[in-house]
């Protein structure tokens, strides 16, 4: 499967941030098209496309955008969910930083549809470059006349606010996402009510994902039948991977779904130093690791279902026989415990006694016994957990034991950085020396 | 410091931007640290007067983000991140050399004000790690030597790029953007770089494109 460069087409253009850049490749023809149709039109068009969220979850986006309750006399809101901070996600950052103006475009556009005349683009704080490249994009698209009141004539009015978060991985959940843009703590709601009906202000609201938000100007642009030609039935489109880790060429690369690790990594350059995969991750931390026999799976929705973990965000971390699985998942339970809201028990609580376990094992004294008591924790977290945030810590454990239970007991008797020199993990050769 | 008249009308103008104006308590926030270098009781009193809320409300939000300090900074703000990608791929070393650079652990300030260090999460950048943060802004792909090499610059008040953004500013003035993203800097430095290119130069060399509207694959 080839590439097929969409949303970074035009990257190199060192301009294409900028508003000229992005309309000399055809920037903002989608939108001038879906103001002259009929919001319900465009939904349809979006449930038909069959496009996914990109964020993680993969739930269909025309059917969320369906759920608002249309002609109910309230205010919409549409939520671009840009706080990007599962360890491994590194796509939404890129593409603002690089093409602002299609996550704009896709706003005001998306916003149409759902009768929504505020948008909100939530972008975490950690990352002032990528704010000011969508807030110079948002500024020049209102002098153009695409944000406003009466956009281009068409009677819609429409402006968006760009909102730094503050450094909190828990509000890239949605409902948590709302109640920080309302200005409080970052924690889940219960739900339902859904967004869809009582979000932002208590008003129906839609949260979507920049790339999700970025694929539709081209859908609007370029059609149903060109759309579904990428990827699968259930799986359909294209999707900006980002491929890090012990590669020879990490970064972005943009092509279908369906396509396979094996491929990624051959535009990837290989493993470094023609090393081994001994184990990866197709879309952040909370999706369970995979190894070297599962290169040739399609990266789908429904393979990696079937595989027993998921597609996540799509930006597979690869890792090679330098690296300690243990310390990799205890790593990752130490971000957990850090970002863990506090709202339920089971996360609070379930972070940090795993999180103690796991050091223990990689400092060489771990117990025996504990491997199966660290499942059962995972177990009392796993949809026990308000939110999906909580689920997600429960999730790196059991898929490592699975696949590496021998190194887990070696850690029973030996730290893991005797087992694993840490200066062989480091993708600088070197890089220990001053 | 206080919080100025100008400062009350900024934070009135944040309020200004949402239907309700709460939910320009975060920005108002990094507009605290903007001006004060960090989140000050004035600061808080400030938004609670601004918004109609209660100080105890904001300092609840505000203890509950981490990009919020209750004690000083430094001029410049350095995050190295030790996340499992990064950290094990030499995030440790650059913390650890930085840390020694220094002479300060997580979240102190050098004695003289002009650092601060602190052991961040994923930064979203894992495709250019080990990546390591100044006031915010990237440093990516880092060995341990180019991160003291970034520290000794600063020191010396010579010019330092961010790799994906503009020169390095302040914390506080990072801040400011933060509250104000639209600062006139988007043209500044390089964003897009060989990694964000990887795929794009792949398949331009090897004549791989998307299929034009209307052509089939």
């Amino acid at each position: 499967m080839t590439l097929t460069p969409v949303i970074t087409e035009h990257w190199d253009a060192p301009d294409l941030y900028t508003i000229e850049g992005y309309r000399r490749f055809g920037g903002y023809r989608a939108l001038e098209s879906a103001l002259k149709q009929d919001p319900d039109a465009i939904i349809t068009t979006i449930k038909d496309s069959g496009l996914r969220g990109r964020g993680g979850a993969g739930f269909p986006t025309g059917l969320k955008w369906s759920f608002v309750p249309q002609n109910d006399g309230k205010q919409h809101y549409l939520v671009v969910n840009a706080d990007e901070s599962e360890p491994g996600a590194c796509k939404d950052i890129p593409i603002m930083m690089a093409n602002p103006h299609a996550l704009v475009e896709g706003v005001i556009i998306s916003s149409f549809a759902i009768r929504a005349n505020h948008a909100f683009i939530y972008i975490r704080g950690e990352v002032p470059n990528a704010l000011r490249k969508v807030a110079n994009a948002v500024a020049e698209a209102r002098r153009a006349g695409y944000l406003g009141t009466n956009v281009l004539g068409s009677g819609f009015d429409i402006d968006i606010v760009v909102h730094a978060g503050a450094g909190a991985y828990i509000c890239g959940e949605e409902t948590a996402l709302l109640d920080s843009l309302e200005g409080f703590r970052g924690q889940p709601r219960l739900k339902p009510p859904f967004p869809a009906v009582a979000g932002l202000y208590a008003s129906p609201t839609v949260i979507n994902n920049v790339e999700t938000i970025c694929n539709i100007p081209y859908i609007i642009d370029r059609g149903l039948d060109w759309f579904r030609q990428f990827g699968t039935e259930k799986s359909p489109g294209f999707k900006v991977w980002a491929v890090s880790g012990h590669v020879n060429n990490p970064g972005i690369f943009e092509a279908p779904l369906g396509i396979t690790m094996r491929q990624l990594l051959e535009y990837a350059g290989g493993v470094r130093g023609g090393g081994n995969v001994k184990f990866w991750l197709p879309g952040g931390s909370s999706v369970p690791l995979l190894t070297a026999e599962h290169l040739d799976l399609p990266l789908t929705y429904e393979e990696m279902a079937a595989a027993g973990t998921m597609l996540g965000t799509g930006t597979p971390m690869i890792f090679d026989d330098t690296v300690s699985v243990v310390k990799a998942v205890t790593r990752w339970l130490e971000f957990y415990k850090h970002e863990s809201c506090g709202k339920c028990t089971p996360c609070r609580e379930g972070t940090y006694w795993i999180t103690g376990m796991l050091e223990t094992f990689e400092h060489g004294h771990g117990r025996e016994s504990d491997l199966e008591l660290l499942v059962s924790a995972c177990n009392q977290i796993a949809g026990r957990s308000f939110c999906a945030l909580g689920d997600a810590a429960a999730t790196p454990y059991p898929a490592a034991l699975k696949y590496f239970r021998d190194e887990f007991v070696a850690a029973t008797h030996t730290p893991v950085d005797d087992t694993f020199d840490p200066v062989a993990s480091y993708i600088h050769a070197g890089a220990a020396a001053r | 410091m206080t919080i100025s008249d100008q400062t009350l009308e900024r934070m009135r103008e944040l309020a200004s931007r949402y239907p309700q104006p709460r939910s320009a308590l975060l920005p108002m926030l990094h507009l605290v640290q903007s001006v004060d270098g960090e989140v000050t009781t004035d600061g808080i009193n400030a938004c609670a007067e601004v918004l109609g809320i209660s100080p105890a409300e904001v300092t609840g939000v505000s203890t509950f983000y981490t990009m919020y300090k209750r004690k000083p900074v430094g001029e410049h703000h350095i995050g190295v991140c030790v996340n499992t990608l990064c950290g094990l791929l030499g995030g440790d070393a650059v913390y650890d050399a930085l840390s020694e650079r220094l002479g300060v652990g997580h979240n102190e300030p050098t004695a003289d004000g002009k650092f601060s260090l602190e052991r961040i999460e994923c930064q979203a950048a894992c495709t250019h790690a080990p990546v390591m943060t100044v006031d915010w802004e990237f440093i990516d792909d880092v060995t341990p030597a180019a991160a003291v090499d970034v520290v000794d610059r600063l020191e010396r008040g010579e010019q330092v790029l961010s790799t994906r953004g503009p020169a390095i500013r302040t914390f506080q003035a990072t801040e400011h953007t933060l509250a104000f993203p639209d600062d006139g800097l988007a043209g500044e430095g390089t964003s897009v770089d060989d990694k964000m290119l990887a795929g794009l130069r792949y398949a331009k060399e090897h004549n791989m494109s998307a299929p034009a509207h209307g052509q089939e694959a």
